[in-house]
């Protein structure tokens, strides 16, 4: 039998190569062996995509892409369909974790400096990523067809409006009708199930063929490059295969404990994950009272409500999600990792991480005053993060970087 | 670690949406365990609610099977307008001519209860009082300004608004709702009355809106406990493979 | 990293385990996948027993009624049409309907619970195409020749059926026409997909 196997695995090798990209990517990639809890989230963005992916084909054969049907639709999976409920909260709770793990994985990057030389393009790329999977977010919510959808993807797409001279016509455009409507519906459907995951998928592989390209950095922020053995191997690095493998199947597993508990526990998660609003079918007549995005963009909303102009607060908004690609040019220190950075960097990035988490909680508030003047001061603190990174970074009293990686 | 004790903070604040909309006097939590509370709430259901609103993503033989009630039972007891079990709740009433009784068309209660929320509901049904500038005499302390009459009057008696009286903030008397008191008169007191167990009639009834929301809330629980105890199991196996191979390492 | 303490045979253990242990997860999770796929509670909704009302049928009239959406043939047979299924059966492929293709109350000489009224699922059993009713007046409008005697003509690839149903020799429709689950509610009154009560 094993013998079989094997001269099927000659026969393909043959023709394709297969062993070749086994060794490249797992069996002799070598990573830093120093990989702490912030290194599962890269694999577990891979493991929800998967799962959207899967779940969104099987929610395809029973959703209507038809402001007449969608809301009825979704409905008949969650009753009339044979585990449909299981599948639809796993599509719902899974875009929610995408954006946990994804996020996570981003500040990984902010911690150990995985952005910075020689990994600029892999963090460009995992950019690209974020973006094609706000819009995959965007589109997807209005598919349901609930009030939030409806008033959710209004507003989003009345934020192109504000823009000069073409904002009217562009917005125009995006809805191919006055309001929101079954053309929308349509077209919001067609993006998110074929166009944006085939962007999604090929970026994804581009994020890692660039990655193997260099090599992973660690917690360390040391290039264990520098150090190999005699036969070239890194002297900190191990195969991937199957030292990392078997670990982060370990994470994997934890996180499917988590994900499955929400899926059976607590799929609306108390409004945070589908929101109640939704179980009203989407009326063009009538606004809910509140209306607030899903929360992981609740930042940016917040950013959006803080600046007391339309134009303003539209720019704004875009700055702060585009401000990131430039990290690895805004950031002057030649250390990577935290562990070895000064003063400065770690109360900016204290400083930041409380913005960014107060503006999301802010983002989900009815506005008032006081929460208003919050989100302009969060605001603030969010821009100059980057605004000054060159400074703080380029003085900081970094401390020295060991040689080889701690382990 | 500090992002993840954060975010498991906010998790745990309950969802600003429920607040909306005045304030509720009672609290209710739902409780699906009962069976024999689902079938006497599906019974109020489809007596009271069912005649102007419809429920149209639920069928009859699910909510059978669901709650325990027999075909047999569900034709002679629980279904008016058709003779099929697997037809979902539909009405007569058709949207136009429900706009022409109440001025809107009355909604769907299918997700109902995942929209407004079972506290929300238990309070819309315990808070109608008497308000003869409402076109069918009566206002609702949750819902204010609702266009539905009283429809469980007859379970509950009349209830009218006690006022008090402050002083605003330029000075002059505002005069806002209380509580709600219950009539003693004979007037307020019909045939069917039966105020002790009205409260009961009510939970019972938005237990099984709960359950009319989401029908397989019964029983997603216990597969999530099989799913996540196949999962610890798969976890200690998966541990113990990984300090098997990290072994190496650690030399 | 020295490889000389190695438990190999733990580590085989443990893998082979964990492959066991998982594998078994990943075919658990696809069984709600591959059942999503099977009739939803609407489709069986709709796939319900139906009544059809058959008082105002003539002799040679045919009705079509539709179950489980599937056209269903209710067609009213003279005592000549009874006649002509006697003469024919040397000619069909399976006379006394000796193959499962009919409940046990429909298997006779007319494939019936009553001889007036043939009950039968209009689909060939050949590929699924619905074959069309041609009395014996109209076969030549099907280059049927003329010793057609009325039956069904199956368009796609030709088959022929008596006026019980029974698939002639020489076809290629393998079985004779499938008598559905039916019961008289009354006189007039025929419920098509149920026969609870029947064969008890």
């Amino acid at each position: 039998m094993i013998k079989y196997i094997l001269a099927l695995r000659d026969w393909i090798d043959a023709r394709f190569p297969l062993i070749e990209e086994w060794n490249k990517h797992a069996g002799q990639y070598y990573a830093p062996k120093n990989f702490n809890f912030w290194y599962y989230f890269g694999v577990l963005s891979m493991v929800v995509l998967v799962i959207q992916i899967v779940t969104g084909i099987w929610l395809t054969m029973n959703y209507k892409p038809s402001a007449d049907l969608a809301f009825a639709s979704v409905e008949y999976i969650m009753r009339d369909v044979e585990w449909g409920w299981w599948i639809r909260y796993m599509h719902s709770t899974g875009a929610s974790a995408f954006f946990i793990v994804v996020y996570l994985h981003m500040y990984r990057a902010m911690l150990y400096g995985s952005y910075k030389r020689p990994r600029e393009l892999i963090w460009l790329i995992g950019m690209l990523i974020y973006f094609t999977l706000m819009g995959e977010a965007f589109f997807g919510y209005l598919l349901p067809w609930g009030q939030m959808s409806y008033w959710g993807a209004q507003v989003i797409i009345s934020l192109f409006g504000a823009l000069p001279i073409i904002g009217d016509d562009l917005s125009l455009w995006i809805r191919g009708d006055f309001v929101v409507s079954d053309v929308t519906l349509n077209r919001f459907f067609a993006l998110h199930v074929i166009a944006l995951p085939l962007v999604l998928c090929g970026l994804v592989v581009a994020h890692i063929l660039a990655l193997h390209e260099v090599g992973s950095n660690n917690p360390d922020g040391v290039e264990i490059k520098e150090h190999k053995d005699e036969n070239g191997i890194p002297l900190d690095g191990i195969p991937f295969h199957p030292y990392y493998t078997v670990k982060d199947t370990v994470g994997v597993v934890i996180f499917l404990i988590l994900f499955a508990a929400v899926v059976f526990f607590w799929p609306e998660m108390n409004g945070y994950f589908i929101e109640h609003a939704n179980f009203v079918p989407a009326d063009p007549l009538k606004t809910p009272e509140h209306i607030a995005p899903v929360w992981y963009f609740t930042p940016f909303y917040a950013i959006l409500r803080a600046v007391p102009s339309q134009l303003g607060g539209v720019i704004a908004m875009g700055l702060a999600t585009v401000l990131f690609c430039f990290l690895p040019w805004l950031d002057r220190s030649k250390v990577k990792s935290i562990r070895y950075r000064g003063m400065n960097y770690k109360l900016a990035l204290t400083a930041f991480t409380i913005s960014f988490i107060g503006l999301g909680w802010l983002g989900m508030q009815a506005p008032t005053p006081l929460f208003t003047w919050m989100a302009r001061g969060f605001s603030f603190v969010y821009f100059m993060f980057f605004l000054l990174m060159p400074l703080y970074t380029s003085i900081d009293n970094d401390k020295p970087v060991p040689d080889r990686v701690r382990f | 670690m500090r992002i993840y004790i954060l975010i498991t903070a906010l998790l745990l604040t309950p969802g600003w949406l429920l607040a909306a909309e005045g304030e509720m006097p009672y609290e209710f939590s739902p409780d699906l365990s009962d069976q024999s509370a689902l079938q006497r709430g599906a019974r109020t259901f489809v007596n009271y609610c069912l005649t102007c609103h419809s429920a149209s993503y639920m069928r009859y033989n699910r909510m059978g099977q669901d709650i325990g009630i027999p075909d047999s039972v569900l034709l002679e007891n629980f279904m008016f307008g058709t003779d099929k079990v697997g037809d979902t709740m539909q009405i007569a009433m058709t949207p136009s001519s429900a706009e022409q009784y109440f001025g809107i068309s009355t909604p769907d209660l299918s997700v109902i209860a995942r929209a407004r929320g079972p506290e929300w509901l238990y309070n819309y049904l315990m808070t109608f009082y008497l308000d003869s500038s409402r076109p069918f005499g009566v206002n609702n302390l949750v819902f204010k300004d609702v266009a539905m009459p009283h429809v469980l009057w007859e379970l509950q008696g009349w209830q009218k608004a006690v006022y008090v009286e402050e002083a605003g903030e330029d000075g002059l008397p505002v005069r806002s709702i209380d509580h709600l008191e219950l009539m003693e008169e004979p007037a307020g007191k019909p045939a069917a009355y039966q105020n002790e167990s009205y409260e009961q009639t009510v939970s019972d009834l938005v237990n099984f809106m709960v359950y009319l929301g989401e029908p397989i809330k019964l029983k997603r629980g216990s597969f999530g406990v099989w799913v996540i105890l196949y999962l610890m199991f798969l976890l200690v196996i998966v541990y113990f493979l990984k300090k098997e191979y990290w072994k190496d390492i650690h030399e | 990293m020295s490889t000389n303490s190695v438990d190999n045979n733990r580590r085989r253990f443990l893998t082979t385990t964990a492959s066991v242990v998982g594998g078994a997860g990943a075919v658990a999770t696809s069984i709600p996948f591959i059942s999503t796929l099977s009739p939803s509670a609407k489709t069986k909704a709709i796939g319900a027993p139906v009544e059809v009302e058959i008082g105002e049928l003539q002799a040679g009239e045919l009705k079509i009624a539709q179950w489980q959406g599937k056209p269903v043939w209710i067609l009213r047979r003279s005592e000549s049409a009874l006649n002509t299924i006697r003469e024919l059966d040397s000619e069909v492929a399976d006379p006394a309907s000796e193959r499962e293709q009919q409940p046990e109350y429909a298997k006779n000489e007319f494939r019936s619970v009553k001889p007036e009224y043939l009950i039968v699922l209009g689909l060939c059993t050949h590929l699924g195409c619905s074959p069309t009713y041609v009395s014996r007046e109209n076969g030549g409008s099907h280059n049927l020749d003329s010793s057609w005697k009325g039956g069904f003509f199956c368009p796609c690839h030709g088959s022929r059926f008596d006026l019980a149903g029974r698939v002639y020799k020489g076809v290629p429709a393998p079985t004779n026409l499938v008598v559905p689950p039916h019961m008289y509610l009354s006189e007039t009154k025929v419920l098509i997909g149920d026969d609870s009560g029947v064969l008890s």
